[in-house]
């Protein structure tokens, strides 16, 4: 934290806030704001310069094109890849989690240089596209209650040594290669497939990354009651339905 | 006299029959309206009758994201003015929909037809229709993966041949940029309040500047085109300067300007917009939407809202707080089943109403109005949140099936 306020960065919401992805931004700043931390949000338009002294990065979901589109300024702009050197927590959903590796699939069939902040590589899948509610268990070195959420893409994620699967599905497809692992992170870097969005079912995860912003271990507790009857219901059924 | 000039041949009057035949067996099975059943059944016998049917009447085709259906009804009573109409009124609006509502009005000299934008660039070449009118293009159904400007980029080639007048929303960009490829256009300034799916140019994908009611691309310059009408107020500005008086039973800002392009539409078939203006009066709720309705002794507002945009307009013509308003969302195949377009609704808008939340995701929107920082009570069904409600009429919005459920429930 910089000063006394939290800088939360959301980029790109020009292009890349196609599912609902204001929502991880409103909760992360939420649940700051509930405990007691002043929060100085800025949403990024893809004409402006990345701010590098932020302290959580958010990026969201797209589709094909816009996710060319952002991928080639963020490269351009360098900044976030700064910000990322210089200790900066990234959160990405979807279009955005496939930009933040090395390459991806874009519009035009062709293969696109990712920011290389995750060590993977996204790929088109061949199968039908995956959309369902998903259920998994988050990496237990982050130590989360379990992970649930909306997937609804068509990417295909294979992840390099350096990254770690966030989760392991226990329902639903995730990273899509087969062997059950959604989602990937290293050091302060995140990536997901999951939608919801993530955070308004996985509260848990927006103060993770307090945690990690103040670097403490614990934050004081937060009115839970609506999103654990959420998580409930939403766990139900995708239990139900697999 | 634009009646059947030219007879269907036999076997188009038999697929009619046929059509009909099942259309009456569905209705009588209690299937609804049975046209839908009807026009599929008319569709395999002749694939070609659509075209046919409409070979007899002067076409207008109006398709857009939100307000199509409120829209085709505008028209329809706009041009009763000049003869009899045919139109797909209760929203049936894919070719199987379209063809049974069309072998419904053999004597009539106009078909209003509203086109499920998926089928608007097919319909468009089977029926070569006079005029096409656009509204608007937003997100809507995410999990469908149907991209906004994809869609945009469908109705730009599917229209470039064709010879029909386009009547298209000068104020929202993917519309500009799918009707520009046609040789007529007539621009309307209907306005549009949602932003979110037009921030970079359908044209070359740099990023939209929109100072006030502008738009433009800094980098191509794909601009806002000058409009010939235009919504001003409560008035619909026509292409030489006059103002007239729009009188609507329908609420809000979106119904004005489905209205405004109503009289353009109008005039292009002949009908002066006073006339068009003055017979849009009469209509009052299109398929229960925007009906007020009495249960429970209390008096109900039942409002349609299918998407971020459509909420956001319906935000705009609720009655001011302390109004209940009654919230009822869920995530069937007709809703879509990804429920995060609930974020791009910005819900800070209601505070102040008390507010109450229903529907099979009740507690999706639990969390978001949580979030937004807002009270709300939680109901198990409609008449608990009436029996909670404070004094007063109440506002109802929901999403498609949730309205189709309400509806059902209070008896509409
Ligand atoms: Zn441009």
């Amino acid at each position: 934290m910089s000063d006394n306020s939290l800088r939360l960065v959301w980029v790109y919401p020009d292009l890349l806030s196609t599912y609902g992805d204001q929502g991880n931004a409103l909760v992360v700043e939420r649940r700051a704001r509930q405990r007691g931390l002043d929060v100085q949000r800025l949403d990024v338009r893809s004409d402006q310069p990345i701010p590098t002294s932020g302290d959580i990065y958010l990026i969201g979901g797209g589709e094909d094109r816009p996710q060319r589109l952002a991928a080639e300024r963020l490269l351009r702009d360098g900044g976030l890849n700064r910000a990322v050197s210089n200790g900066a927590i990234v959160f990405s959903v979807c279009a955005g989690y496939q930009i933040l590796g090395h390459e991806f699939i874009n519009d035009q069939d062709k293969q696109q240089q990712g920011l290389g902040l995750l060590d993977v590589v996204s790929t088109r899948g061949e199968a039908e596209r995956c959309v369902g509610d998903v259920l998994a268990d988050i990496d237990p070195q982050l130590n989360l209650p379990p992970l649930t959420g909306f997937e609804n893409h068509q990417g295909v994620t294979h992840l390099g040594p350096t990254a770690r699967p966030f989760a392991k599905v226990r329902f639903g497809n995730g990273n899509g290669v087969g062997d059950g692992f959604e989602g990937a992170w290293q050091e302060t870097v995140f990536g997901t497939y999951m939608h919801g969005p993530v955070m308004a079912r996985n509260p848990h995860i927006a103060d993770l990354l307090l945690k990690l912003a103040l670097d403490v271990n614990a934050l004081p507790p937060a009115d839970d009651r609506w999103y654990e009857a959420l998580r409930q219901e939403r766990i139900a059924a995708a239990t139900a339905t697999s | 006299m634009a009646g059947n000039t030219e007879p269907l041949s036999p076997r188009a009057k038999l697929a009619v029959t046929a059509g009909r035949a099942a259309a009456a067996v569905s209705r009588a099975a209690g299937r609804g309206s049975g046209s839908v059943i009807g026009g599929r059944v008319a569709l395999k016998l002749d694939p070609d009758l659509l075209a046919r049917l409409a070979r007899h009447l002067d076409v207008v085709l109006v398709s857009a994201t939100n307000g199509k259906t409120t829209t085709t009804r505008l028209i329809a009573e706009a041009l009763r003015a000049g003869g009899p109409v045919v139109s797909n009124a209760l929203g049936a609006n894919m070719p199987a929909g379209i063809t049974s509502a069309l072998a419904g009005g053999s004597d009539a000299k106009f078909g209003v037809i509203e086109v499920d934008e998926k089928y608007l660039a097919g319909v468009a070449r089977d029926v070569t229709p006079k005029a096409i009118a656009l509204l608007n293009l937003s997100r809507d159904q995410l999990d469908r993966a149907a991209e906004t400007r994809m869609l945009a980029e469908h109705w730009r080639e599917g229209l470039s041949g064709s010879k029909a007048l386009i009547i298209a929303n000068a104020d929202d960009p993917l519309i500009v940029w799918a009707a520009s490829s046609s040789a007529n256009v007539v621009w309307v300034a209907a306005g549009q309040e949602w932003k979110d799916d037009a921030w970079s140019c359908p044209s070359c994908g740099g990023v939209m500047q929109r100072p006030d009611d502008d738009w433009f691309c800094g980098e191509c310059g794909f601009r806002r085109p000058t409009p010939s009408w235009a919504l001003s107020g409560d008035y619909v500005l026509d292409p030489h300067g006059s103002a007239w008086p729009i009188k609507l039973q329908l609420p809000g800002r979106a119904n004005k300007a489905n209205a405004t392009t109503s009289a353009a539409v109008a005039a292009a078939f002949g009908v002066p917009p006073q006339v068009a203006l003055e017979r849009m009066y009469s209509v009052q709720a299109v398929a229960g939407r925007y009906d007020v309705v009495s249960y429970m002794e209390r008096e109900l507002r039942l409002l349609l809202a299918k998407n971020p945009a459509g909420w956001l307009e319906t935000f705009s013509l609720i009655d001011p707080p302390p109004t209940p308003v009654i919230m009822s969302v869920n995530a069937r195949g007709a809703d879509g089943t990804d429920t995060s377009w609930l974020w791009d609704v910005d819900y800070t808008r209601l505070a102040g109403h008390p507010l109450f939340v229903l529907g099979d995701r009740k507690l999706d929107l639990a969390v978001r109005l949580e979030v937004a920082g807002l009270d709300f009570e939680v109901c198990d069904n409609l008449d608990q949140a009436v029996q909670m409600a404070p004094p007063g009429r109440i506002e109802v919005i929901a999403n498609y099936t949730a309205f189709q459920d309400l509806r059902r429930h209070v008896g509409n």
